[in-house]
Parts: C-alpha cells; sequence; structure tokens
C-alpha cells in the first residue's frame, strides 16, 4: 500500500489557504493512484507532527505544497514528521533540485517515508504557470502578443526564493511562446508594482507564484499593480492600467494542474503512479480548446 | 444458510474460532461449539452449520468483526468496537441494544449504531445537539468528505481556525455510513483523534509537555520560551484557561508544564486527548509572551460602583462568546450594546483613552 501525504502552511486566519491543498488532493484521489491521500497543514489540522499517524499504507510519499527551498522544507516540516536522521546535505540541491530522500520516521517506525522537495522548484511547475495563463485569458494557445510576468516574494526572507522565480521564468521564455517573459519581486527590484514599465507588448499575464490566495495576492499585489485602490471594491480581468491590458492570475496554487506537480515529485522519489500524470493533465484543463 | 454460517464453519475447520463468547473448535470427535448458553460436543460440519443458526446473533457478529472489519486497521476495528462497546457487553444483550440503536458521543458528534438481521452495523453520525432531532430534518450527506466543509465554519459562517473547537455547527446527518467510512469522516471532523485515542488506549500516547513543545520552536515561536522564568507555570495555567478548557475545545488536555510539574488546571472530560500544545496555542502564546513582557504601571481612573461591574460584565461576556446572546433592549446587562456604547460615550475622550487618561506618559 502506498499513500501520499500533501503537507502544506494553513492558516488561523483565512479559510482560503487550505483549499488548494485540499483540491489537489481531491484531484488525485479521484485518479486513484495512490491507495491512501492525506493532508497535514503547519497551521491547521491534522498537524504535520500527527499526520503519519493518519495513514495506514507503509509506503508513504510526503510532498511539501511549498514554493521554494528554505526554512519550512529544510527544517519545520522534516523536525514535525520527525524524519529519524534527516541531513538537508542529503537533499544535495543547489536550492533548486531538492528531489527526495527515503528515510523512517520515529512516529511510526514501521513506515518507510519519502520525503520530497517542495513543488515550486519542480520543472513541471512551469508548465502549471502557463496552464494558469491560459485559464485567465480563456485562451489555450495564449502567448502571441501577450508578455507574462512571473511575481515572487523576493530575497527578503529566503534567497531561494527569487531562484524559483527566475528559473520558471526561464523556462517560459526559453519556450519562445510569449512576446516577453519578467520576473518581479513583491519586496525588491524589479518591482511588481512597476510591472507595465517592463513590458512593451499591451496585453500582460501576471502570475504569482504562491501556493494559495491571501493577504499577499488577494491584497498587496492588485493594490500594488494599480487594479483597484481598494481591494476589497475587486478588480476586472484584464484591468487597463497604464495603457497595459493586465491580466492578473491570481496565486499560481489554485490552478488544477498543480496537482500534476504534486504526482511528479511524487513519482520521482518512486510512487507506482500508473496514467495518473495524463488524467489529471487532461481533468485539469479549463481552457475552451479541452472543455466538455 | 447464510454465508456468514458458511465461513464460519470454513475458519472453524481451519484455526478454530473465538470471539466475544463464541468459540468453535475442530476436536477429534467432531466439532465443539461454546457460548456462555450453551456447550455442545461432537458436531459434524453439517451439524454445526445448523447449530450455529441457533446462535446466529453470535454468528453474525464474529462475522462482522473478522471479516467486515478485520484487523488491517487496529486502530480503526478498536473504535467501532468502542462505539457499540464490544469488550463490556455480551453478544445477546449487545444485540438487544444494538437494534434499538446505541449511542456514543465523541466531541460534538453523535454516533449511534444499528444492526440488521445479518449483523451488518450501520453508522449514524450527526451533532450532539441533534440527537433527539428527526433525520429528515436535517441535511443529508454520505461522503466522509463533505464533513470538511461542515467542518470549517461556525453556525455564524466564521471560520473555525481548530478543529476541535467547541464551536462545531448541527444541521446535517451521515444517516448511514459503513464503519470504515464513519471513521473516515470521524477523522474529518476531527483529525488524528481516533489515533490519538487508540495510543493512549495502548498506553502508547506520545504526550509532550508545555517546556518540551515550546523548547522545539523556531523561528518566530522561538521567543516564546522567554516567557518561562525558572518553576512558575502560572502562566502556562493561564493559558490552558484561557484555550484549553471544555468550554473552548473538545480535546482531553493531557499535556502538562513538564514531566514533573502538572498545571493547576483541570485537562477536561474530552473522549479523546490532546498530546501536545497546539498550533493555535503557541500563535497565541507568542502574543502573550510580548504582552506579558510589559511591567505594569498604576493608572488612575474614577468609576462608579456600578461602572467598575459593567467592565468585568463586558469582559466576561467576550470571554465565555455571549455577546452575541445578550439581547438589544437588554439593558440589564453591562455588555449589552447600548449600554456598552453609553459608558463609552461618557467615558472615552476623542483618542479613544479611558477617562481620558492616556496609555504612556505624554
Amino acid at each position: 500500500m502506498q499513500a501520499l501525504v500533501i503537507v502544506a502552511h494553513g492558516s488561523h486566519l483565512n479559510p482560503d489557504s487550505s483549499t488548494p491543498t485540499y483540491d489537489h488532493a481531491d484531484t488525485i484521489r479521484e485518479v486513484g493512484a495512490f491507495d491512501e491521500v492525506r493532508t497535514g497543514f503547519w497551521k491547521e489540522e491534522p498537524s504535520i507532527r500527527e499526520v503519519l499517524r493518519t495513514v495506514e499504507a507503509d509506503e508513504v510519499y510526503v510532498v511539501p505544497l511549498f514554493i521554494s527551498e528554505g526554512y519550512f522544507t529544510e527544517q519545520v516540516i522534516p523536525r514535525e514528521l520527525r524524519l529519524d536522521g534527516w541531513d538537508v546535505a542529503d537533499w544535495d540541491s543547489d536550492g533548486l533540485s531538492a528531489s527526495h530522500v527515503t528515510l523512517t520516521a520515529s512516529d511510526v517506525p514501521e513506515k518507510t517515508v519519502h520525503y520530497c522537495g517542495p513543488v515550486g522548484t519542480h520543472e513541471a511547475m512551469t508548465d502549471v504557470i502557463v496552464r494558469r495563463a491560459e485559464t485567465v485569458t480563456r485562451d489555450p494557445n495564449v502567448g502571441d502578443g501577450f508578455g507574462l510576468a512571473v511575481v515572487g516574494h523576493g530575497t527578503e526572507r529566503n534567497e531561494n526564493s527569487a531562484k524559483a522565480i527566475e528559473y520558471h521564468a526561464d523556462r517560459i521564455r526559453q519556450m519562445d511562446r510569449f512576446d516577453e517573459v519578467q520576473a518581479l519581486y513583491m519586496d525588491e527590484d524589479p518591482e511588481v508594482d512597476d510591472v507595465t514599465d517592463y513590458f512593451e507588448s499591451e496585453d500582460v499575464v501576471v502570475v504569482p507564484l504562491f501556493v494559495a490566495d491571501g493577504f499577499h495576492t488577494q491584497e498587496d499585489i492588485p493594490e500594488d499593480m494599480g487594479l483597484t485602490d481598494d481591494y476589497r471594491t475587486g478588480y476586472d480581468v484584464p484591468t487597463v492600467v497604464d495603457g497595459h491590458r493586465i491580466w492578473y492570475a491570481g496565486a499560481v496554487g489554485t490552478e488544477g494542474l498543480m496537482a500534476d506537480v504534486v504526482l511528479e515529485r511524487a513519482a520521482d522519489a518512486g510512487a507506482d503512479i500508473g496514467d495518473a500524470l495524463t488524467v489529471v493533465r487532461e481533468r485539469t484543463r479549463k481552457t475552451p480548446q479541452e472543455a466538455n | 444458510m447464510g454465508h456468514h454460517i458458511d465461513a464460519l464453519v470454513d475458519a472453524a475447520s481451519e484455526d478454530g474460532v473465538a470471539l466475544d463468547g463464541l468459540r468453535v473448535t475442530h476436536e477429534d470427535d467432531g466439532y465443539r461449539l461454546e457460548t456462555p448458553e450453551a456447550t455442545r460436543d461432537g458436531l459434524s460440519a453439517a451439524d454445526l452449520a445448523d447449530t450455529l443458526g441457533d446462535y446466529d446473533d453470535y454468528a453474525t457478529n464474529w462475522y462482522f468483526w473478522t471479516n467486515v472489519v478485520g484487523e488491517s486497521s487496529p486502530q480503526r476495528r478498536a473504535f467501532l468496537r468502542w462505539v457499540e462497546g464490544a469488550d463490556e457487553h455480551a453478544v445477546p444483550e449487545r444485540y438487544d441494544a444494538l437494534r434499538d440503536g446505541i449511542r456514543r458521543e465523541w466531541g460534538q458528534l453523535l454516533v449511534t449504531v444499528t444492526v440488521d438481521d445479518h449483523g451488518e452495523r450501520s453508522y449514524d453520525l450527526r451533532h450532539v445537539d441533534d440527537g433527539d432531532h428527526d433525520t429528515s430534518a436535517l441535511d443529508e450527506y454520505h461522503e466522509p468528505l463533505a464533513a470538511r466543509q461542515l467542518a470549517t465554519y461556525d453556525e455564524n459562517g466564521r471560520y473555525r481556525p481548530l478543529k476541535t473547537g467547541a464551536n462545531l455547527a448541527g444541521g446535517w446527518v451521515f444517516p448511514e455510513l459503513d464503519g470504515r467510512d464513519l471513521v473516515e469522516t470521524v477523522g474529518t471532523f476531527y483529525p488524528a483523534s481516533v489515533p490519538n485515542w487508540y495510543r493512549e488506549r495502548e498506553g502508547t500516547l506520545d504526550v509532550e509537555h508545555w517546556e518540551d513543545t515550546i523548547g522545539r520552536q523556531t523561528g518566530m515561536y522561538s521567543v516564546v520560551e522567554t516567557w518561562n522564568r525558572g518553576d512558575g507555570h502560572e502562566h502556562v495555567d493561564w493559558v490552558a484557561e484561557a484555550c484549553c478548557d471544555d468550554s473552548q475545545c473538545v480535546k482531553r488536555r493531557e499535556w502538562q508544564y513538564n514531566d514533573e510539574t502538572d498545571l493547576d488546571v483541570d485537562g477536561g472530560d474530552g473522549a479523546f486527548p490532546c498530546r501536545e500544545p497546539c498550533s493555535l496555542v503557541i500563535a497565541a502564546s507568542r502574543k502573550w509572551t510580548r504582552l506579558e513582557g510589559e511591567e505594569t504601571r498604576t493608572y488612575e481612573f474614577e468609576l462608579t460602583p456600578s461602572e467598575k461591574e459593567q467592565v468585568e460584565d463586558i469582559i466576561e461576556a467576550v470571554a465565555d462568546g455571549r455577546v452575541d446572546d445578550i439581547r438589544e433592549a437588554d439593558v440589564y446587562e453591562g455588555a449589552n450594546r447600548y449600554r456598552t456604547r453609553f459608558l463609552r460615550a461618557k467615558l472615552f475622550d476623542d483618542d479613544g483613552n479611558l477617562c481620558g487618561v492616556p496609555t504612556d506618559d505624554e
């Protein structure tokens, strides 16, 4: 028996924080690739501390629904899971390349725990950003005549956060699909506030590399970009700012295709998931091309 | 002849059968059947099957626990047996009770288990306050994961950050769950409650006390450790009284100050244990650590005796979550909105200072 455990931050204040985690867990549960699919949270329940004891299977794949390698993936989650002999060096990562380690956990010593790198740094995440652009523009072929901005926190708290943004921006640039691709940040240059300064294209899709919608993606970024003076009054998609149509996508983590990245992480760690990847890629598509 | 009897005869011919007072063994002179009521020896397989027909409740009980529930999840099995009191009550009296329905409370959940003529159990799960309501008056659900949404908001539509908070909304029912789905649904309302309860029963619950839990915090929560000073634990008593009381959380607090020092506050009567300070307690304690770092000062306020009592009434009403229960025109309640607005109009200056006394020296 094999189980998937998705661990995420969660919130004491915002019920939407855990929504993407539950949605992706449900998507994966429906394709039947795992005998069990469980979720665990830093701020909600079951806590990461207790999630492993809710699992029956003896092979457990733990995938962090986090954007970058750092404090949570390297310290908090391994500590709370009680991974025996965890050493971040075992990931042998340059800040982007953590794949998985196989350990035991003292909480459930009879089980094997495959602890995976975060979803945000997986190469499949690039496709989710593009899919998010397709979803928000309702155009499965969006690219021509469009600029794309990938938005992150910046390096203030974690230098790997910017690495992940640059990595995906580069990969999308190499696809040669969008006229322009730019990485932007909330707390450093190039800043998302000045989004229109960085693009010549009239249409710009802005995709924040965040797991869930919350304060940053629903309040800060829309106001900073000038989509609205007050987030509570909402904004149109697209909104015209300084002569550019800004297609603001909201948190990339809410895109259904994120379930694919979770599966990729578990498969990289050795999970047997059959044709689940193909099924999930099609089921999570919302643009007209594949509408059913 | 029921398939449960065929299965039982098969099992008896192999390793024998023993469960809840029923015992069937294969001896040299045939099968031997024992119940607390009777013993029969020297039975052929056909005789055994016939005789078991007279002890059908024993036979279906064996079949349910052996072939339907099984042993694959010891904690699920233990929970389902606890629900119907299988370890305390003999099969005949238990089956009589099951036909009427046996009720168990689990936090704010009420489980009612019934049995049909084949020994199949069916579990009805609802809010304890809805115990006497007709099922037709409640919203019906059948999928365990439907509990996720029901657990997310209280009856006023506000987000519940703590799944075991004592503010689960009612009005719903899962009328006929099987055992597996019952445990899934219970685990969706109260995550990890069954595994922790099971570990406690087995004597292996890993309680982690305040000192250890706070000691392992890093990052923004590492500051809470600085709140501990020497042996005193009054501050943690206040935390437990504020957050962990039965009126606030349905878990039974088992964690103490440390291995040697119990808190002075009762842990409550919850059906399942709380094994360490939760993330809500830690987040709140971070705020208290900062607040409690302040020194006290002497302020001078002039209040009438009734105004002093009114301030106390307001604190009591907020702390007990009674504010919404106080009627709009009930001016006899200190925490009534008009009474409180009057107090503010009279005693606050334009900057919101009580009696015009500034918080900091000017």
